[in-house]
């Protein structure tokens, strides 16, 4: 059976063009996709598996009783991920933390995070994919490798993407990446900026004072000479319609959010002359999902704890990594995501330390050390729901195969059944 | 052996990003996320090749990683994000909620 139009959950781009052929229950062939999606179709658990207690298998029943004891007895629970599941069980995850008084955070706070700060204090100039494939001609990548960790963008959204307004694709846009290092992103920009490690902040803030008319008395700011970002400068200005993509080579360096507010607050000026706006380059599939659910269940995008019967929100407090690093969560429950193996390690040693509870298709290094683990179906593949592309579309995820696993949405729900009782 | 001191930047790939669903306990996995990246300028001044395995240390712990030459500048490695990259990164967050990932100080230490 061929099935077409299917959305990958990979990453934040959603690929919603790609075309799944299922022959017996097993994915045999995807096509459009990237080395990242097709290694998550083809790879797809489609067999039963049991949940476990301490190791043991157990029935369902045994295995949601011990979850639901696990955060009973709990006085700090921490209930984290939520990247990589559908928008429909993160909703369950929030009505699950507000029953308990736990804290809740995504992924976001070791992705994006920073920038969420930034917007909060900055605001954010915006548009869609859409509006960058038919209108972009000036495309700048800051901080972010696409050609490696968001494989199709390019062809599907920014550079060689053919528009209403930009009908010849590539020839019709300038594309600038900057970046600390060379990467197969940079190697296919018409112009590559390479500041120094961490001097992004001063390379944005000489960008804005030549915006602003202003004349440094100085050849080269973080590695970069002023005369290559006065060039910038006037191709920002002359363009059409611009575009700054940013990842994790702006957040997860000095300064974090307050690297993204100057370049939010760039762009914010460049609207003085023409349209220009900013995108961070989400990652994980429906991490902007677990942003906006978050935000309209609680007001809060990430690090938030409803200790007080209602929600706070405190970066730095009660966010994951500094949760666990400080011990102050006494048990945690993971939802598809992976801590222990993209945590510093003395964070993720604490998940080791307490019971901790994993619901995740797959059998991840978290799970591996979790004292329950709930396999579930995996969404978009053997489960359909809601996942949220980095432009904050939502976009409906196609269940391709059948999984005789339950969905996170259902575990959630029977969790929060049993806390109730 | 001497030290020598690289601004560390850890990151994904396209590998570590397709070995991520083959398991993170396959060999797959474990090539895709347990090397370190040096310039050539650098491994030629260090006196090391590609393949030899060397000790990256931060001031937050190490790992033994190998070598392998990257289209990098002078001064600075890169470790794919993983359980070595782990290792390397500190748990202070600054109020964010998010670890200083990339720039950090490290020490590479031909073995």
């Amino acid at each position: 059976m061929r099935i077409e139009n299917v959305v990958c959950p990979f990453c934040g781009c959603l690929c919603d063009d790609i075309v799944v052929e299922v022959e017996g229950n097993r994915v045999t062939a995807v096509k459009k996709v990237c080395s990242s999606g097709r290694s998550l179709f083809v790879n797809a658990h489609t067999g039963a598996a049991s949940p476990t207690v301490d190791g043991k298998e157990v029935e369902w029943p045994e295995a949601i009783d011990a979850a639901a004891r696990i955060l009973t007895d709990s006085a700090s629970p921490l209930i984290y991920g939520l990247s990589s599941t559908a928008s429909e069980a993160q909703r369950k995850a929030i009505a699950l933390a507000d029953l308990l008084g736990a804290s809740i955070d995504s992924t976001s706070s070791v992705c994006h995070g920073p920038t969420t700060i930034g917007i909060q204090s900055q605001g954010e100039p915006t548009c869609t994919l859409g509006e960058v494939k038919h209108r972009a001609d000036l495309v700048i990548f800051w901080g972010c490798n696409p050609a490696e960790a968001h494989q199709r963008h390019f062809a599907r959204y920014s550079v060689s993407a053919r528009g209403k307004l930009t009908p010849q694709g590539r020839k019709d846009r300038t594309v600038v990446v900057v970046d600390v290092r060379p990467t197969r992103s940079s190697r296919s920009a018409d112009i590559f900026l390479q500041p120094r490690p961490g001097c992004d902040y001063e390379v944005l803030t000489a960008l804005r004072a030549l915006l602003k008319g202003e004349t440094p008395d100085i050849t080269d700011v973080g590695g970069v000479g002023v005369a290559q970002l006065a060039d910038l400068v006037e191709r920002m200005k002359g363009c059409r319609f611009g575009v700054i993509f940013f990842g994790m080579g702006v957040t997860q360096t000095g300064g974090k959010y307050l690297n993204i507010t100057e370049l939010l607050a760039l762009v914010a000026e460049l609207n003085d002359h023409t349209r220009f706006t900013a995108m961070p380059m989400r990652g994980h599939g429906n991490v902007a999902g677990a942003d906006c659910t978050l935000t309209w269940q609680t007001g809060y995008p990430f690090a938030i704890n409803f200790a007080r019967g209602y929600p706070q929100y405190n970066p730095g407090e009660f966010t994951a990594v500094d949760m666990l690093a400080r011990q102050e969560a006494d048990a945690a429950l993971i939802i598809a995501s992976d801590p222990v193996a993209h945590f510093p390690r003395q964070a993720a040693q604490r998940l080791s330390q307490i019971p901790t509870i994993v619901l995740d298709p797959e059998m991840n290094l978290t799970a591996r050390e979790a004292k329950v683990v709930l396999p579930t179906a995996i969404y978009g593949v053997s489960a359909a729901g809601t996942a949220y592309r980095m432009d904050n579309v939502p976009l409906p995820l196609k269940k391709v195969v059948d999984s005789p696993q339950p969905t996170d949405e259902q575990v959630l729900d029977w969790m929060i059944e049993r806390v109730k009782t | 052996m001497t030290m020598s001191e690289f601004i560390l930047i850890t990151g994904r790939t396209a590998r570590q990003g397709a070995a991520l669903h083959k398991g993170k306990g396959s060999g797959e996995y474990r090539q895709a996320t347990g090397f370190v990246e040096m310039s050539l300028a650098d491994m030629e001044r260090l006196g090391i090749e590609e393949g030899q395995l060397v000790r990256v240390r931060t001031a937050f712990g190490e790992a033994e990683l190998e070598l392998r030459e990257g289209d990098l500048p002078e001064g600075m490695i890169f470790v794919p994000m993983g359980p070595a990259a782990n290792a390397l990164i500190g748990v202070e967050t600054r109020g964010t909620g998010m670890p200083d990932s990339k720039g950090l100080e490290a020490e590479v230490e031909p073995l």
